[in-house]
């Protein structure tokens, strides 16, 4: 039996801050950049806000403990019930979750959502923070990387169901395209995909353009409750429904081809959303791209393409901009950026401005009624969703 | 500096590489000194012990019917303490490998790393964890892709007795047999 | 009609200053497992998991990631609140609220022996470029607060030293405590300082342990035959976290989390509504700025209400019967749960020899530590 949710929820703004791979701004000042956009989009005041959530991955970006504290007063958290909840990678997403629960519970009218990433303070390079993600005494010590995960789980995906790199490397293409049109986008570009393999290995199978960049930047919405939000917004997009799902962290115990921790989290999000056939009513969705195989192992996952079938409607043009399931209209990650929660809650900014038909260049056609974005993070290992409606 | 985008005004400063080297932007340096001891306890504990004494252990529970390993003081499936221990073989089959050209923080390699997730002989199926795979003479993809694949039979290379400590890398790799 | 949330079920290890016999997942294991048979679940009974952690606490990036396996939350919601251990609780209790959820866990732990240099942590706590190139010990912070405390407060080091003595005394009867004492006021005094004012025994000692509480709504509480403390309000906020412009005397943030929390409560006095208060004593003047924020008192009151002894654990104002932070041992963000488990324990009557008579309703008042201005505060009253 669904489970009855007390309060709708709806999102009545959004904004962003540039997406950037090194940003002049502090954590502190992207965060307000952004939490600042979001307000004016929603015509309220940080007065007006009861609470205020944070999302932001490692502490060891920023080399700052406690990041969300350091954070609190750029996303407007000053003297205000602040949270930050944390699953890695999945934290975007998670955020519009946290919001969310805190609006449905009947404790706070208006929440401001604030995600940012300040990776480019890590040296040498940002991709050292994720030494830390392995087990500390089985695997820290054979000197892992994070690109290891993403190849193993890649090379499993293609092996179990015979799939080629070509088809892995047109979501590069498709995804660094699509954020030709987006403005806060880092690394939009016309590519082929014999230029996307021409890239360098970094991590055999994977080539440096099937990775997303490493980002500075911030993104924010602001939730309202069913009452407040018909009040002050002439077009609340509403929470239909959310699911998050973690799996074990002996991920060397999992079959690696097939996401089931997104389908878990999809199954939630789609019951409290009262949807039985995803494949006829999502129009548009934002899986999560920080690697090209993701997008297309995702939408699997979603039981949005059958298991091992999303390449070939990528290569029939299903995903297009224009296609019968629009995905990454954004740009994604790999075109967008990925400022890691930022970049997640991006995507739930894009469905805020697709779903009211903001999105200008990037806008889908037929007036799309009902979008899902997710995320993934951890050892692959948790998948959040969140399904929007008008 | 700022960028229209719909109706907003999307804001903040990209830098480039030269900005920093010039020195025309303010920076602070901060090393940290962080140490950690991290207990091993109970399962852990006793699977490093084991490789001291080259031997890969697994734990099994009998209500869930599994071998599993790395050693676990419970099951995670059914949430009881798991039962015994096993002693597993030192071979194993490839699950998933690749082949990799970067370091840690992005240094690139001449000799890639093959980290592999292998199943170790003597689990329940598809368990395994990661480790290397070594001992190859190849260094190009296509090189690599002709010793090691998918299902192909791994055997552990271990350090020489005297030379271990009780860690995984007791286990200097393992090697396409 | 608002759902009514109860905690049905805590668990909880013993905190010891070094526990080398666990890791930490065998740690919570244990924990969770008595947490669940004090509730009657079972984990796939369960329908949403909160685990509170911080990275540089656990010496792992994305701590998210290692912890389903030891609550039985494989392929669960579970999420990672980085944040106090009532911030936590406040995420598990609006999921249940919300009613997404009839069943919540929520988890905490601290292996504090595992970090070498704790102060190296905290000093990452700091602003990067305005606060850490004094490379001052970061427990300097808190000295420039208890300084002003006791300025504005017009009191004397006697009665941080008298917070030392009563906590470390009451903990002497908990078994859960790590540091209980027989200490003098003359004692405390001695002892040399870490940071003038600040002496070393007024502040807490690191201790190992894990903590699982379980939540459930009061209906589902009934049906399980657990027995229920029902979680009236819960507050938490974050005054300003840079350290330049924040009030030094008063704990803002305190204050603020308890009105929040007495407003759900409908308490409006709470001196004599709540029976018994478990407040934050990370160092022992806290416990004074603390008390004051959950008696709704001006600086300088709580610091007399010590003084008369009236706090003590057989007073008529029991604050930390438990021990406290001082008394206990200082797990991180798994301080406030473990208060709350302690607080849970009193309101069923089976506190044993820590039990304050006849306690019906306690509070319980958290801290993040320095340098945060982030605290929580939860009512609970017994069914």
């Amino acid at each position: 039996m669904p489970r009855r949710i007390r309060r709708r929820v709806a999102v009545v703004g959004a904004g962003m801050s540039l997406f950037m791979r090194r940003a002049l701004e502090t954590g502190k000042e992207l965060s307000y950049y952004a939490a600042s956009a979001a307000l004016d989009s929603a015509g309220v005041r940080r007065q007006d806000v009861q609470a205020v959530v944070m999302a932001t991955a490692p502490d060891a970006f920023d080399g700052i403990h406690m990041k969300g504290e350091y954070l609190s007063d750029g996303a407007g958290g000053w003297r205000k019930p602040y949270l930050r909840a944390y699953v890695g990678g999945g934290s975007g997403v998670f955020s519009i979750i946290s919001g969310w629960s805190m609006v449905a519970s009947g404790l706070f009218d208006i929440v401001l959502v604030v995600a940012e990433e300040k990776m480019s303070p890590t040296q040498p390079h940002p991709q050292a923070a994720f030494i830390n993600i392995f087990d500390h005494t089985i695997e820290r010590p054979l000197g892992p990387n994070l690109l290891w995960i993403f190849a193993l789980e890649q090379t499993r995906y293609m092996h179990t169901y015979g799939i080629r790199n070509e088809d892995i490397a047109l979501v590069s293409v498709k995804n660094k395209h699509n954020a030709l049109g987006h403005p806060a986008a880092q690394l939009g570009a016309d590519l082929t995909v014999k230029e996307v393999l021409a890239s360098e290995v970094v991590a055999w199978p994977v080539h440096r353009l099937m990775v997303s960049p490493v980002s500075d930047g911030a993104a924010a919405i602001v939730l309202a409750s069913e009452d407040v939000a018909k009040r002050i917004s002439p077009r609340p997009v509403w929470v239909e429904g959310v699911g998050w799902s973690l799996d074990t962290s002996y991920w060397g115990n999992r079959d690696l081809a097939y996401p089931r921790y997104v389908e878990d989290a999809a199954r939630m999000a789609y019951e409290m959303a009262g949807i039985t056939e995803p494949r006829k009513q999502i129009d548009v969705v934002e899986p999560y791209d920080p690697f090209a195989y993701k997008e297309l192992h995702h939408l699997e996952g979603l039981l949005l393409a059958d298991r091992g079938k999303a390449p070939e409607d990528l290569a029939n043009g299903r995903f297009d901009r224009d296609g019968e399931l629009p995905s990454s209209p954004s740009g994604g990650l790999l075109g967008v950026g990925n400022p890691i929660a930022a970049a997640g809650l991006m995507k739930i900014c894009e469905l805020f401005w697709q779903l009211r038909g903001e999105a200008g260049p990037r806008q889908v056609p037929n007036n799309p009624k009902r979008g899902l974005a997710q995320a993934w993070g951890d050892l692959m290992q948790i998948g959040t969703v969140a399904i929007l409606g008008v | 500096m700022a960028r229209r985008g719909g109706q907003q005004t999307l804001r903040g400063t990209p830098l480039r590489d030269a900005d920093l080297r010039s020195g025309r932007i303010s920076l602070e340096r901060w090393e940290p000194n962080l140490a950690y001891r991290w207990d091993a306890g109970v399962a852990i504990g006793r699977f490093l012990e084991g490789l001291q004494e080259g031997k890969i252990l697994g734990v099994r529970c009998h209500r869930c019917q599994r071998t599993v390993t790395p050693p676990r003081a419970f099951c995670e499936v059914c949430f009881k303490p798991m039962d015994e221990w096993v002693e597993l073989r030192d071979t194993g089959t490839v699950n998933t490998f690749s082949i990799c050209y970067v370091t840690w923080d992005l240094q690139r390699l001449v000799v890639p790393q093959v980290p592999a997730v292998i199943e170790i002989d003597g689990t329940s199926p598809r368990v395994g964890f990661l480790h290397l795979i070594g001992g190859l003479r190849a260094r190009s993809v296509e090189g690599i892709r002709k010793q090691v694949r998918v299902g192909r039979r791994v055997r552990a290379v271990w350090r020489p007795a005297a030379e271990r400590t009780g860690a995984i890398t007791d286990i200097l790799h393992f090697k396409p047999v | 009609m608002d759902q009514q949330v109860a905690i049905v079920g805590v668990g909880l290890t013993p905190l010891r200053s070094v526990s080398p016999e666990l890791s930490f997942r065998e740690m919570i294991f244990e924990a969770a497992t008595r947490a669940y048979a004090d509730a009657r679940v079972e984990p796939r009974d369960i329908d949403t998991f909160v685990c509170v952690a911080e990275d540089f606490h656990e010496g792992t990036s994305i701590t998210d990631e290692y912890t389903p396996d030891q609550l039985g939350a494989v392929r669960r919601p579970v999420q990672t609140i980085a944040g106090d251990g009532l911030q936590g609780l406040a995420a598990a209790y609006m999921l249940v609220r919300s009613g997404a959820a009839d069943v919540a866990v929520v988890e905490a732990h601290s292996k504090a022996s595992n970090i070498l240099h704790h102060e190296e942590v905290l000093a990452l706590a700091l602003d990067p470029t305005y606060e850490r190139p004094w490379r001052v010990t970061p427990h300097a912070v808190a000295a420039l607060e208890m300084r002003r405390y006791l300025h504005e407060a017009g009191v004397g080091p006697e009665v941080t030293a008298q917070v030392v003595v009563k906590n470390r005394r009451h903990a002497l009867a908990n078994p859960f405590a790590a540091y209980g004492a027989n200490l003098t006021v003359e004692d405390v005094l001695r002892d040399a300082p870490l940071a003038e004012p600040l002496r070393g025994l007024e502040v807490s000692q690191y201790a190992d342990g894990a903590v699982v509480l379980v939540l459930a709504t009061l209906e589902r509480a009934r049906a399980l035959g657990a027995q229920p403390v029902l979680i009236r309000g819960i507050g938490w906020a974050s005054d300003e976290p840079s350290l330049s412009g924040r009030p030094w005397a008063q704990a803002v943030y305190a204050r603020l989390a308890s009105e929040m929390a007495y407003h759900q409560a409908g308490i409006h006095s709470p001196g004599d509504e709540i029976d018994l208060f478990e407040v934050d004593d990370t160092y022992a003047y806290k416990e004074l700025q603390h008390l004051e924020a959950a008696l709704l008192l001006d600086v300088g009151e709580g610091a007399r209400l010590t003084a008369s002894g009236r706090t003590v654990r057989e007073g008529d104002r029991p604050v930390n019967p438990s021990g406290g932070s001082l008394g206990m041992g200082y797990g991180f963000d798994a301080s406030a749960l473990v208060r709350t488990a302690m607080a849970v324990l009193q309101l069923r009557g089976q506190a044993g020899p820590l039990q304050v008579p006849g306690a019906r309703t306690a509070a319980v008042l958290s801290w993040r530590g320095v340098p945060t201005t982030t605290g929580g505060a939860l009512v609970l009253r017994a069914v």
